[in-house]
């Protein structure tokens, strides 16, 4: 699976499960927050990211929630 | 000036000898012109003539390759040419795989000009384009009244040593090259007017295609995550402190893999990124903020998931070519297969 900024792109180059992410230079952290909370955050994609692995597709699919 | 000397290659059933049950014949060679040689030679205009054809079975040259290409080689080489054409082959696999073939050996052993035509989606096209100049060809037979004429008019310019034009001008499959030219107007209005023009929905050329993706069928769904061993892989150019393999910037030639077995959380004292696309700054201070070490870390103890591999693939995905980049992943898919890995977490930036 493809946690990966900038969504377009995954989709042009065929990734099948995807987990949006939160910016280019950072995709599973953000700087502004507290570290425990960066790494809260972190999780969160990361969970996402098992669940899309978890999840049977037919086809490209875009894990938003 | 006397008469460039042309070599042909063709297969058994354009040399009227047969179809699929004559596809086993050998190499043979006939002096002058057999087939579509004629169309050939008289799209020549009087400045080339082919002086023998060399003709071969399908079947027979896929299947004895090595003997295939030493023996037509060498009948080649008989006729002294400066020029050796092979096909058209249409959408003939066998024959379009055996016409690249045949003309890379024929260029490199003889060092003379060689050319060929096929459809575009001919296999030999995709294996032999960066070779070969590949005249490109309807998908039939049917279409033999332009190839022969744009194959002959390419061939000509290359025995000539002429300059070779752009694939749109001079008809052949784009190789993959890209060169510097200088024009009239500069790139940024030129971008401006292209917008303009797919805004109005009017017809426009770009001028930096995007390569072809392939697409790829689903796997399956992880059934049991807890006992999953999970691998991470990165286009965003994570490397340890000092990146030891020296990974590129940008364009990457190649990836690193590295253990993570020690490594419960990624520091700015152990890890950085190498990737010259991005501001560095964020991934400098918590490598984690780019592969998430720490978190599966922490669920790998709490038993969320079975196993975070202990070696993670990294590259720089900064202008790296796509086909570098499949390069790579079929050499770690291998190994990451073999390590029991179960699925993988691609980071990109």
């Amino acid at each position: 699976m493809h946690i990966c900024t900038v969504v377009p792109i995954s989709l042009t180059v065929g990734a099948n499960r995807i987990v949006p992410a939160i910016a280019i230079p950072h995709p599973l952290g953000n700087p502004a927050l507290e570290p425990a909370e960066e790494k809260k955050l972190r999780r969160k994609i990361v969970e996402k990211a098992l669940r899309a692995l978890s999840t049977e597709v037919d086809g490209q699919t875009v894990f938003e929630n | 000036m006397s008469k460039i000397r042309v070599v042909h290659y063709i297969n058994q059933f354009f040399a009227g000898i047969g179809g699929e049950e004559k596809a086993d014949i050998k190499p043979e060679v006939r002096e002058g012109v057999v087939g579509p040689g004629a169309a050939l030679n008289a799209a020549f205009g009087g400045e080339a003539e082919i002086v023998a054809t060399v003709i071969c079975g399908d079947s027979y040259y896929n299947e004895n390759l090595e003997d295939a290409k030493q023996e037509i080689l060498e009948m080649v080489k008989k006729y002294e040419p400066n020029l050796f054409i092979a096909g058209p082959a249409f959408n003939a696999g066998r024959y379009g795989v055996a016409c690249g073939s045949i003309s890379k050996i024929v260029k490199e052993e003889l060092n003379i000009p060689v050319a060929t035509a096929m459809y575009i989606e001919n296999p030999g096209a995709d294996m032999y384009k960066k070779d070969l100049y590949i005249i490109e060809t309807g998908n039939s037979a049917a279409a033999m009244r332009t190839a022969a004429p744009a194959l002959a008019k390419l061939a000509l310019k290359l025995a000539k040593g002429e300059e070779i034009g752009a694939p749109t001008v001079d008809g052949y499959i784009p190789r993959g090259v890209r060169k510097n030219v200088f024009l009239e107007e500069r790139g940024s209005k030129r971008a401006v007017d292209m917008m303009l023009k797919k805004l109005k929905g009017e017809e426009f050329v770009t001028e930096y295609p995007m390569p072809d993706f392939d697409n790829v069928t689903p796997n399956p769904a992880v059934k049991d995550i807890s006992k999953a061993k999970i691998a991470l892989v990165t286009s965003g150019g994570i490397v340890p402190k000092g990146n030891p393999n020296h990974i590129e910037s940008s364009s990457a030639s190649k990836y690193g893999k590295y253990d993570i077995a020690d490594f419960a959380d990624l520091t700015e004292a152990t890890h950085e990124t190498a990737h010259g696309g991005y501001d560095p700054i964020y991934a400098n201070a918590d490598a984690d903020r780019v592969l998430p070490v720490d978190v599966l870390r922490d669920m790998e103890k709490e038993g969320v998931i079975g196993e975070l591999h202990r070696y993670f693939y990294t590259t720089v995905g900064n202008g790296t070519s796509v086909a570098n980049s499949k390069g790579f992943a079929a050499k770690f898919a291998q190994e990451l297969l073999a390590d029991g890995v179960t699925a993988v977490i691609l980071t990109s930036t």
